[in-house]
């Protein structure tokens, strides 16, 4: 396999713009001859299908949900990064670009990452043209707000509900042109293979979810938006049903993986209760600014957090981090909760928590201020925990909430399959090994709003397409391998359910291959993941048929994948001799307990090629070069 | 906790339904309502019969997946959330709760508690946007809006499309749903060259669905889990009386 990342030439203020006039162009009367699949709503996916279509493309979209307006980029809550410099604070396209770079330990292309700054203005630009109910300050301008890993107030909000509203206006530029007839939505249809013809992706595998029916269909180009796998961990701040099976079944058929060992962990969630727990709910990371995080000096201290004096509190991220304390990024934050609690000074009834403070902030602001800055924070919280957060500290422990690895693409965002797009969270691209607090939605917009529709135009416009239609025999044994499947998991009728396997592998990916990893942990993992997968071949029990709405069946096919993907995390955060980012080796560390780059031996993205099921994957490298962003240590201390 | 469920079992859109009795023990109170149908739902796995299907997703009420009336309320006792976001501490041990399926013509039920809402997603591709092309639009700031404008645009467009207002309602009317979106937009300086046409569009798309209509009994209000104010149904009649007048 040869990577090729297609990065143009020149200094990187100018890469974008002479590589969008160099792009091929499709005749404004050619386009509606061209069919684009998308798969997946969210952000990536309906600004993406949304903005193919006003173009004239006809395009194709299918979600595993009803409506499109139900993709998990809905509970984004913090906001979205544009270096507007409203603030005039000197912020500028190179500084966001830095910030990134930086926040994202140098593991990501620079010529990408520049590009994302450099079109994220257009992205607020289009929201509030579309109607977004950003905040406002009393001038009737826009408003913004700071975010971890940066010095500038750069954030665009709305409310706690940043995510939703810009779902939202992107589903009603999507509804507009499903209203025009460019787009076609396919509700309650879930992909389950990418059809390949000469090479080519032309087309997918669905299932109806409502009937069972599996049915393919054809097109010149095929985009996949359909987020990240971050349920791999079975609990996380991930909706339910999101799941890797769309890229993972396109990587099984050809298209490399990309750092699938980059996954990010964030430091403020609500911390498990009980083995019943379905899910973890986050707590904005805005929370940080005014909390302070202690444990008790004292090992395994049961009194209640009000009768601990002050004198026997340790607030250990002000302690070690004395610039930064409570604003250390994401993976600093998670890192040292997880000492504190595997050391012993744990809190709550689990010992796998920490305190979040706000009594401090109260007695200095008042109660006013803290129920004005994060209210609705400070009720969900007490509604979830049924403790008052005004009155005691939030106990808070980390969580699994993004991954930034994902199917590699080229500048172009096309996989290593020809005419296979990877937009959003399902990409690797822009965020190295760490991503930055509002970043998420201004790269799944970015990518769907302005980089796609420019690209997918180019390989739709140079590429041969030998026709393709749904009957033909290549689609048939795509279709025919995807009920195979199916069938089988039906058929097994042992006595384990999915999601108990799935709750299993998780356990294992968390506590081998999660905040802390070492090389005799993911040894263990990778002898305990292919055992657990014969397990569940042979002892999975699905109920019901394969003709109906049969969310066991759904779960079965997803956790038969996370199963295999969980295998090449491990085999990646194994061959990765460093610490950067969200990949936290223990052998690698400074005195201090820092990750600890490795930068001589490292600085690539490691680019993985299914070899079969249980076999070696296979190692492709495309090297990361700095002109601009010299790497160094990041250090907040 | 112990309880005792009554929930609606049907097969698909032709079944006819009916209540099915089960029990479930051992619930944590700090358990939400969807975990404890988790629990239930093992448990059938296990003796090898169907689980009961509802939609569900983000679990922390704000993707409009879940939905079901809990003894007789639309996402159970409790005002501004959602059914994910229901915890059993609300109930007492012991108790006997009643779930069912949204019950209203234009939501057909698919599988026990799942209905289609797609309706409610018609009536948004009627007129529910503001045509703003990508890439063919001013820069952000230059279009202020006056901040009371926003805010209060900002409470209308929190609507999470659940479907609880239609439910709610004695007369399975949308208006709720629409006015959070009309009232959301017309608030806007962005919103108003299309207001005429898009209150009408969406008005009929509503209608040719098979909403009723709104007799103030503000039961949508009272059940939404985004506590959506009844004000913006004033809104959209008068955006609608506007509209036909002119």
């Amino acid at each position: 396999m040869t990577l090729e990342s297609k990065t143009p030439g020149g200094p990187i203020e100018k890469k974008w713009q002479t590589h969008r006039f160099n792009l091929k162009l499709v005749n404004p009367a050619n386009k509606r001859k061209y069919t684009v699949i998308v798969v997946g709503t969210g952000l990536a996916g309906a600004s993406a299908a949304a903005s193919l279509g006003e173009l004239g493309y006809n395009v194709l979209t299918f979600s595993y949900h009803e409506s499109p307006r139900r993709a998990h980029s809905i509970a984004a809550q913090g906001g979205i990064n544009a270096p507007k410099n409203y603030a005039n604070d000197g912020d500028s396209v190179y500084r966001l670009f830095y910030d990134t770079v930086k926040g994202g330990d140098y593991r990501a292309r620079e010529a990408n990452v520049y590009r994302l700054a450099e079109v994220s203005g257009s992205i607020i630009d289009q929201c509030v043209a579309q109607g977004v109910p950003f905040a406002r300050d009393y001038s009737g301008y826009l408003d913004n707000r700071s975010f971890g890993g940066a010095q500038v107030s750069r954030t665009f909000y709305a409310r706690g509900q940043t995510g939703q509203q810009l779902l939202l206006g992107a589903y009603s530029a999507l509804s507009r042109q499903i209203q025009a007839g460019t787009v076609k939505f396919f509700q309650r249809r879930e992909m389950l293979d990418v059809v390949l013809v000469d090479g080519q992706a032309r087309g997918i595998v669905v299932r109806d979810l409502v009937t069972g029916a599996i049915e393919t269909y054809a097109a010149n180009g095929v985009v996949l938006a359909t987020g990240g796998y971050g349920n791999l961990f079975y609990l996380s701040t991930m909706a339910k049903a999101s799941n890797a099976t769309a890229i993972w079944r396109a990587h099984k058929k050809g298209a490399a993986f990309g750092n699938p060992c980059f996954t990010q962990i964030h430091p403020t969630c609500i911390p498990q209760s009980g083995e019943y727990q379905s899910k973890l709910t986050l707590m904005s990371e805005s929370l940080r600014n005014d909390g302070r995080i202690w444990v008790p000096k004292k090992k395994g201290d049961t009194r209640r957090p009000e009768s601990i004096p002050e004198e026997e509190r340790d607030y250990y991220l002000e302690r070690i981090y004395p610039s930064f304390g409570n604003l250390v990024p994401r993976d600093v934050a998670s890192r040292r909760a997880k000492e504190m609690c595997d050391n012993g000074f744990g809190v709550g009834p689990t010992g796998r928590a920490v305190y979040l403070d706000f009594a401090d902030a109260i007695n200095r602001l008042g109660k006013h201020v803290i129920e004005e800055r994060y209210g609705n924070l400070f009720d969900m919280y007490h509604e979830i925990s049924a403790e008052d957060p005004y009155k005691v500290p939030m106990r808070i422990y980390p969580a699994v909430h993004y991954t930034m690895g994902g199917l590699w693409v080229d500048y172009n965002l096309m996989s290593t399959i020809p005419g296979l797009f990877v937009v959003g969270e399902a990409n690797f691209s822009d965020h190295g090994a760490n991503r930055l607090g509002a970043s998420a939605l201004m790269q799944g917009l970015a990518d769907g709003y302005f980089i796609l529709p420019y690209t997918i135009g180019d390989y739709l416009a140079t590429a041969k397409f030998p026709p393709a239609k749904a009957e033909d025999p290549s689609f048939k044994q795509a279709q025919g391998e995807v009920e195979a499947m199916v069938k089988k998991l039906i058929s097994i009728q042992g006595k384990r359910t999915a999601e108990e396997f799935h709750k299993e592998l998780g356990r294992i990916m968390w506590e081998y291959v999660g905040m802390g990893r070492n090389k005799e942990g993911l040894q263990k993992a990778l002898t305990m993941i292919p055992r657990l997968r014969e397990e569940f071949w042979q002892d999975l029990k699905v109920v019901g048929s394969a003709n109906d709405l049969n969310a066991e069946l759904e779960k079965a096919g997803r956790v038969a994948d996370f199963l295999e993907l969980g295998e090449l995390v491990a085999h990646d955060a194994l061959h990765r001799e460093e610490s950067c980012g969200g990949h936290f080796r223990e052998e690698h560390q400074t005195e201090e307990g820092e990750a600890k780059r490795n930068d001589k031996e490292f600085s690539y993205v490691a680019a993985w090629e299914f070899a079969g099921v249980g076999k070696h994957p296979i190692l492709n490298k495309e090297p990361l070069t700095f002109e601009y962003v010299k790497p160094s240590e990041r250090s907040y201390k | 906790m112990d309880f005792k469920l009554k929930i609606w079992r049907q097969k698909n859109r032709e079944d006819k339904g009916r209540f099915v009795a089960y029990e479930v023990k051992n619930i944590s109170p700090d358990a939400s309502f969807l975990e404890m149908l988790d629990v239930l739902n093992t448990e059938l796995v296990k003796k090898g019969e169907e689980p009961v299907a509802f939609d569900h997703d983000c679990r922390e009420g704000i993707c409009g997946s879940c939905g079901m009336v809990i003894g007789g309320r639309m996402h159970g006792p409790g005002k501004g959330s959602a059914t994910c976001e229901l915890r059993m501490r609300v109930f007492k041990d012991g108790d006997t709760i009643v779930v069912e399926p949204w019950r209203a013509k234009p939501f057909p039920v698919i599988k026990d508690l799942v209905v289609d809402r797609t309706a409610l997603d018609r009536i948004m591709q009627a007129g529910g946007y503001i045509s703003a092309k990508t890439g063919a639009v001013p820069e952000a700031n230059a279009i202020p809006v006056p901040k009371p404008y926003a805010e209060e645009a900002m409470d209308a467009a929190a609507c999470i499309g659940c479907g609880a207002c239609v439910a709610a309602c004695p007369n399975s009317s949308a208006m709720l749903f629409v006015a959070a979106k009309v009232s959301h937009l017309a608030l806007l300086p962005q919103g108003k060259i299309e207001r005429t046409e898009r209150v009408l569009r969406m008005i009929e798309q509503m209608d040719e669905e098979g909403f009723g209509n709104c007799s103030n009994s503000y039961a949508c209000e009272a059940e939404c889990p985004k506590k959506i104010s009844v004000t913006h149904i004033a809104r959209l009649n008068r955006e609608f009386l506007r509209a036909e007048v002119t």
